[in-house]
């Protein structure tokens, strides 16, 4: 975990675990990789996954005003008040790395407004495969590729790529179509990313987006203690999201 | 009139009295009304009897580079006063070096009411005019202020124009905002001020009622907004190439008041 | 504890993290109306904001960092800013602020603030009290503020227009005599009462800052 050192920064302005009034706060995931690649609609799925057993909230950080908030609200996938877009002057990875506090202040007001929350879901605009989440911001990052954007994006690494907490290879469905080689793909992320855990994903059908939702829960459960988080169920945990992190 | 080669050199020093209270029959009286040098405060016909009226003649509309203006108005607990002006007053240039000031002082007791509604100020080319309006405001009072700058008559350049507008409302600032147009004044003629724009006004409106229920903002076209204030108060912010199309602005806006 | 310049060019510094990336301070706005067009116009669009905004700006910081009542500085500055969506903006930027000043120079000042004004003071005067927090004087308050006035808008411009950096930086640098005034004018008035500050205000900032709040779509928060 990322905690404060408290006797350093005795103000906790960022990562800190425990909200002012000395609650847990919520788990804070972010979602980032190139335009395109699906984040928003994995976003989507993975509200509709979680929100019946989770309280949950997103934040987006969007190129242009608030179009993937938009998107989210249109699709109705949480209410209006669950769903903060931060504007980001044209520099989503400005608001998601360098200066986060536009971020920082977006996840404490949903705390305050609709909490007590157990997940936020910060997600970046598209941006290039350097764009990685601060650790003063999120708890866990998900990088997300897809196939139709290069089977050799892997290869070429970046810190994305290589350091999220979890890669997801996304829309394989269209891999036959765009000529993709998955299996090569596989190789190229373990060759970047060691043990890190990595998820070929089609939304379109089963198991849909579960396998990544199943990570989450896990991840949620160490970050509650395990005592009280809701379990992932085993068969799919097992399934694609290896659960070396 | 009051003419150039009349002047001493020092400019004229002016100041102008008026007094609004209740006359105890749901009225308004004018126990006093001074004016004197350049000034004419005239009594005129009310459109609501309730109300006093008050138009300052075209004797002020000539403050000239150092002269010092004042005019005082006070609106009793109750009372209702509008005043407004028969023509435009002209900033000129004097023949000293010294600029012109121009202080209004208006203030507004509980419960009372002021219109003041005077005609536009034209900056004069080669002028200099400090413009200083001060309003208090008693809790519950309403306040209607109208104030239009227009830079330089047709064809000529604007003289330098400061005008400051401070309004404080039940002994808290309301409204504080400086304008500084014309030769010296760094960035006004630009993007971020004017954009060459050669007529600005602002009309504000203070009402307690407002403070309820927040208003929302609205736009008047390109170039002007109606902005609720942080307090009880409405303010229409316009520019616009000259004194006709920012009248027919501000008096669009003003539709939102009810009295 | 008397700070020197290298903790004002901390504070000062565009990487600064307050949130002004995200803020174009107007230009946005001045583009799509045609207002600014190239460095030339660039150069007097922030002079005009420099002398305006940039001012009343500086001589809040100033007056902050001077030890003036943060809260009446506060007032002072809604009183001062007639657009709501400025003032909302100067308010999220100023919570910004105090997150990272805090974290930076934290202070008891600082502290009792961010506790009377939660959902953020005036950024001006965070800035000022984050200035005293570092140590800093009244003066070099009033050199921050009137630098971010006027480089927020260059910088929004290089990504708005694809102007030339060099050309936007050159514009800063042709400015800094008019930042030294400001600053200098800033400093002088934070010594006088708080009702005497300066309020210059610029009429197309405060109208084009309520039609930007309003667009759907838009590169920058304001």
């Amino acid at each position: 975990m990322h905690l404060d050192h408290s006797t350093t920064y005795p103000e906790r302005h960022s990562a800190s675990a425990v909200r002012a009034d000395g609650s847990r706060r919520a788990l804070r995931v972010g979602l980032g990789g190139p335009v395109g690649s699906g984040k928003t609609a994995t976003v989507a799925a993975l509200c509709r996954a979680l929100r019946d057993r989770l309280s949950l909230a997103v934040v987006t950080n969007d190129i242009y005003t608030r179009e993937d908030a938009a998107f989210l609200l249109r699709e109705a996938v949480l209410p209006p008040e669950r769903i903060t877009a931060v504007e980001t002057g044209a520099c989503p990875h400005t608001a998601i790395r360098d200066d986060i506090s536009a971020n920082l202040e977006a996840v404490e007001d949903l705390e305050d407004e609709v909490g007590p929350l157990d997940l936020v879901l910060v997600e970046s605009g598209g941006d290039n495969l350097t764009a990685t989440f601060s650790k003063g911001l999120v708890d866990e990052q998900i990088f997300v590729i897809d196939v139709a954007g290069g089977d050799d994006i892997p290869r070429k690494g970046g810190p994305g790529v290589s350091t999220a907490d979890l890669l997801i290879v996304n829309k394989t469905d269209l891999a036959p179509f765009v000529g993709s080689d998955l299996e090569g793909m596989a190789r190229d992320a373990r060759q970047q990313r060691g043990e890190l855990p990595v998820s070929f994903q089609s939304l379109r059908g089963e198991p849909g987006v579960e396998p990544v939702a199943d990570w989450v829960r896990a991840r949620l459960a160490d970050w509650t203690g395990a005592a009280d988080a809701p379990r992932p169920e085993p068969e799919r945990a097992a399934a694609h999201a290896g659960h070396q992190a | 009139m009051t003419t150039a080669t009349a002047l001493p050199v020092t400019g004229v020093r002016a100041h102008a009295r008026i007094t609004a209270a209740p006359d105890g029959r749901g009225g308004t009286a004018l126990p006093l009304r001074s004016g004197e040098g350049p000034f004419a405060v005239r009594r005129t016909r009310s459109a609501d009897p309730s109300r006093a009226r008050v138009t300052l003649v075209g004797a002020m509309s000539a403050p000239l580079g150092g002269d010092r203006l004042a005019i005082e108005t006070r609106v009793r607990a109750g009372a209702a006063l509008r005043v407004d002006g028969s023509a435009a007053t002209l900033a000129l240039p004097g023949r000293t070096a010294d600029p012109a000031h121009w202080d209004v002082w208006l203030q507004v007791g509980e419960g009372g009411l002021l219109h003041w509604l005077p005609e536009p100020l034209i900056s004069v080319c080669g002028s200099e005019l400090r413009q200083r309006i001060r309003a208090e405001l008693a809790p519950g009072a309403r306040l209607v202020l109208r104030d239009e700058q227009v830079l330089g008559r047709a064809g000529e350049g604007p003289g330098r124009l400061t005008s400051r507008l401070t309004v404080r409302y039940a002994g808290r600032p309301l409204l504080d905002q400086q304008l500084d147009f014309g030769p010296g004044a760094p960035g006004w003629d630009d993007g971020a001020v004017l954009g060459g724009h050669r007529a600005v006004g602002q009309l504000l409106v203070v009402d307690p009622g407002l403070g309820d229920e927040p208003e929302q903002s609205r736009l008047l076209g390109e170039t002007a907004a109606v902005t609720p204030l942080a307090g009880p108060g409405v303010l229409v912010t316009a520019v616009a190439q000259d004194a006709l199309r920012l009248r027919r602005v501000l008096d669009e806006a003003l539709t939102f008041t009810s009295w | 504890m008397r700070a020197g310049a290298a903790t004002l060019l901390v504070l000062a510094d565009g990487r600064f993290p307050a949130g002004g990336h995200a803020h174009s301070s107007g230009a946005e706005a001045a583009v799509k109306a045609g207002r600014i067009r190239d460095a030339a116009s660039l150069h007097r669009f922030c002079a005009g904001r420099l002398h305006t905004a940039g001012l009343t700006a500086a001589a809040l910081a100033a007056a902050a960092a001077a030890g003036t009542d943060p809260l009446a500085l506060d007032e002072a500055a809604d009183a001062r800013t007639s657009s709501p969506a400025l003032r909302r903006t100067a308010r999220r930027l100023g919570r910004q602020m105090m997150r990272a000043a805090r974290a930076t120079w934290p202070g008891p000042g600082l502290d009792a603030l961010a506790a009377a004004r939660p959902k953020g003071a005036h950024q001006p005067v965070v800035l000022g009290l984050a200035a005293r927090s570092a140590g800093l004087t009244p003066l070099d308050a009033a050199h921050a503020a009137a630098y971010e006035n006027v480089s927020g808008p260059a910088t929004a411009v290089v990504r708005l227009l694809g102007l030339d950096p060099f050309d936007a930086t050159a514009v800063l640098a042709r400015l800094a005599p008019d930042m030294e005034e400001v600053a200098r004018r800033a400093e002088e008035a934070a010594r006088g009462p708080v009702e005497d500050l300066p309020a210059a205000s610029a009429p197309l900032l405060e109208i084009t800052a309520e039609q930007h709040a309003a667009w759907p779509v838009r590169l920058f928060a304001s």
